[in-house]
């Protein structure tokens, strides 16, 4: 086992810390205050690494530990930042059983991030999805608002050139 | 009183009793996993459910309230297969190789399915969530192919040791019990306690096994193998061969370290007096010379740990004491290794330890007195218990009436009660009360208002027209607490006792494991501090400075307590951690 930094350089600024200080000096005392500290703290920094949870379990008292298992127990907080392009692959039942699994896997491969995950260029973002209503055109994905369809594993290479 | 019926009986209890608690009373016993009371009450392992009329489903008693005229009942059929079924669930994903698991035999899950009759524990085998296995620090490993998600450890991490660094990541079939950001363990703020070890159920927790390697040392002719015991294990080992809980084993457990082939089998009781002379004295030149105070204890490396990484700028408050067991380690290579003209390089030093943390600390710098590590291999009870089964000795037939060897297994009454809570202060102060009012032969021996089970005790004391205040805590959540008030300004002492484990030694993470229907019944911290304070009525000398071993040792070889060859061997310095 080692330790998994996240992918992407963090890049908080100053400003960013004092805002959150400022964020969770104002729920001082609050019971039950802990979860929408990191929504306030998620929507200052798109995300929630390493840096932006302990700055939290520093200023809260509460321990690093217990703050990462909420985030990781509801899908609505992220560890990783989300890309310059957000990639999204169908893992609904139709995409799923035209193959959009392997679509996943090879993309994952590709851009060596897991799902959820960020490249550390900060370029493509992965997630999986579910249905997004394009079941005529499975196996789908989409690259920030663009729709691809009936796609092979071989299609993967040439949407990624198209986004730098 | 709450009048309500269980399996058709009138049972009576006090309002805001949970059902199990009811039950209880009316010597039903309920069978739990994940609970662990006012420690682990979350309800979450659906093992104690019960049957309640007119309740839409049955009801995890653990947390279910009593109320007026509830019927309950406890082992229907209903009841019986869902507990069952349960079980098959968590064995499903679940790594069954019972058979060598070190935990085979006193395992709180392998008990519940034979219980309640899972023959068919592969019932609902499928996908396994991966296996994780974390065995980089030095004391423990967590296999979590063998983990029930109870959660029993994370919440006394948290709850009772104010520390929290491991705990219940992800959800759903991928929740694993885990450090944030997968961290290593030994990346982390981890103070070895092993706490968690103390309360897992399974063999998901353990410490780290050194019994091959005393095995081995113990076999090889070029070494001489040398062993001291600490005082609290003596009162517990029994425990491990079906003794009851508070059973004084000394002599079985000298029996059986000689007839595990050790060549002198020495008690850490002995270098407890050598604690009790230098610390004593480190007390009386800070007070009189205006060095830093209150002056904290530094017998256990637990809290020691937790002191570096939690208030980093209290470490000048410890005492630069080395704890008894590598005062020990540092004796036996020095004054002993010469004395008896062995190298010191062929002594090997092992420790039997009611502790995890003391694994870490025989690693720690500036433990090596002679050039080499004062202490080689730190086992806890639970290992020499394995030990002596695996050797195949029958430690109840042993001679319950072996002493330990000459010179470092002397000891008095002030040393043996350092498994306590409590009792190294008790233990400093019979020596610095007598000191202090110039040595009289009646000068008191016992400090009763420093005794006792209680998180945080304070007590004063007037000796020579000055008000010596002290405190004690054991548990780390308590030391936060205690250590908080003093940072404050809201409390001043001279003096501060700080045990990292709740209770003392006696409770240490490296005790045998007590199921937890009895750890929820039973105080056992008070049963094994029993058998220590009962050790040191018995003995004729109970003050530190009357050990004659003590005093050869200073005449022969260290000069006074506090000399420059005393600070040489037998004080240690200490780091500033961050929190992680």
């Amino acid at each position: 086992m080692s330790s998994k930094k996240p992918s992407v350089p963090f890049n908080g600024t100053k400003e960013q810390e004092e805002e959150l200080k400022k964020i969770i000096a104002g729920h001082k005392g609050e019971k039950g205050s802990l979860m929408p500290i990191m929504q306030k703290a998620q929507e200052l920094y798109g995300y929630l690494p390493v840096e932006v949870q302990k700055i939290i379990s520093d200023e809260m008292g509460i321990p690093l530990e217990k703050i990462y298992g909420v985030a990781t127990f509801y899908s609505q907080f992220s560890l990783n930042p989300k890309g310059k392009n957000k990639i999204s692959v169908c893992l609904g039942t139709a995409c799923y059983v035209k193959g959009s699994g392997d679509i996943f896997n090879k993309l994952m491969e590709t851009l060596g991030v897991e799902s959820g995950g960020c490249t550390p260029d900060g370029r493509f973002s992965l997630e999986a999805c579910r249905c997004i209503g394009a079941c005529g055109l499975a196996p789908v994905l989409t690259v920030n608002d663009e729709v691809y369809g009936r796609l092979t594993v071989d299609d993967v290479d040439g949407i990624l050139a198209k986004y730098n | 009183m709450i009048n309500l019926k269980i399996n058709g009986m009138d049972v009576s209890a006090p309002e805001g009793s949970t059902i199990l608690e009811a039950a209880r009373l009316a010597h039903i016993e309920i069978p739990t996993l994940c609970f662990l009371k006012e420690i682990n009450e979350i309800g979450a392992c659906r093992i104690c459910v019960v049957e309640v009329k007119g309740a839409r489903s049955l009801v995890a008693s653990c947390v279910y309230p009593i109320s007026e005229g509830m019927e309950v009942w406890t082992n229907t059929p209903q009841v019986l297969d869902s507990r069952k079924k349960t079980l098959q669930l968590i064995l499903s994903n679940h790594n069954r190789s019972c058979l060598s698991c070190v935990r085979s035999g006193n395992c709180e899950l392998q008990t519940l399915a034979k219980e309640l009759g899972v023959e068919d524990e592969n019932y609902y085998d499928g996908t396994k969530t991966p296996s994780i296995i974390d065995d980089s620090a030095a004391h423990m490993i967590r296999d979590n192919s063998k983990c029930i998600l109870c959660r029993r450890c994370s919440a006394v991490c948290e709850k009772v040791q104010g520390i929290g660094v491991i705990g219940a990541n992800k959800r759903g079939f991928n929740t694993q019990l885990t450090c944030a950001f997968d961290m290593d363990l030994a990346e982390t703020s981890c103070v070895s306690c092993g706490q968690c070890i103390a309360v897992c159920p399974t063999g998901a927790l353990a410490e780290k096994d050194a019994t091959k390697e005393v095995f081995a040392a113990i076999a090889d002719p070029e070494k001489h193998v040398i062993v001291q015991v600490a005082p609290a294990v003596r009162a517990a080992i029994g425990e491990a061969f079906g003794l009851p809980i508070g059973t004084n084993a000394e002599g079985q457990m000298i029996a059986a370290l000689r007839r595990l082939g050790f060549n002198k089998v020495f008690d850490t009781d002995f270098s407890a007096d050598l604690t009790i002379m230098e610390e004593a004295t480190e007390f009386l030149n800070r007070v009189q010379n205006g060095g830093v105070l209150p002056l904290i204890t530094s017998c256990s490396p637990g809290w020691i740990k937790y002191c570096e990484h939690y208030f980093p700028d209290m470490t000048e408050n410890l005492s630069s004491c080395k704890s008894p067991q590598q005062m020990f380690g540092a004796v036996a290579k020095t004054y002993y290794a010469e004395k008896m003209g062995i190298d010191p390089k062929n002594i090997v030093s092992v420790s039997v330890m009611p502790c995890t943390a003391k694994k870490f600390e025989i690693g720690r710098d500036d433990q090596s007195a002679a050039g080499v590590p004062d202490v080689d291999f730190a086992l806890t009870t639970r290992e020499l218990a394995r030990m002596i089964k695996r050797a195949g000795l029958n430690f109840l037939s042993l001679p319950t009436d072996e002493k330990f060897d000459d010179p470092l297994g002397l000891s008095t009454g002030a040393a043996v009660i350092f498994g306590a809570t409590g009792g190294v202060m008790e233990a400093a102060l019979r020596t610095a009360v007598w000191k202090l009012t110039g040595e009289p032969a009646d000068s008191p021996v016992e400090f009763k208002e420093v005794r006792g089970v209680e998180g945080i005790r304070e007590a004063v004391y007037n000796i020579n027209g000055m008000d010596v205040k002290v405190a004690v805590a054991s548990g780390l959540s308590n030391a936060r607490e205690l250590l908080d008030k003093v940072k404050a300004g809201e409390a001043e002492y001279h003096f501060i006792e700080i045990m990292g484990c709740p209770g003392g030694c006696v409770n240490g993470g490296g005790q045998p494991q007590v199921p937890g229907y009895i750890r929820n019944t039973t105080d056992i911290r008070a049963l094994r501090a029993n058998v220590l304070y009962n050790l040191d009525e018995s003995r004729d000398l109970r003050r530190s400075h009357e050990n004659p071993a003590i005093q050869t040792l200073y005449k022969e070889y260290l000069g006074e307590p506090g000399s420059h060859k005393a600070h040489e061997l037998l004080h240690t310095t200490y780091v500033k951690r961050s929190i992680n």
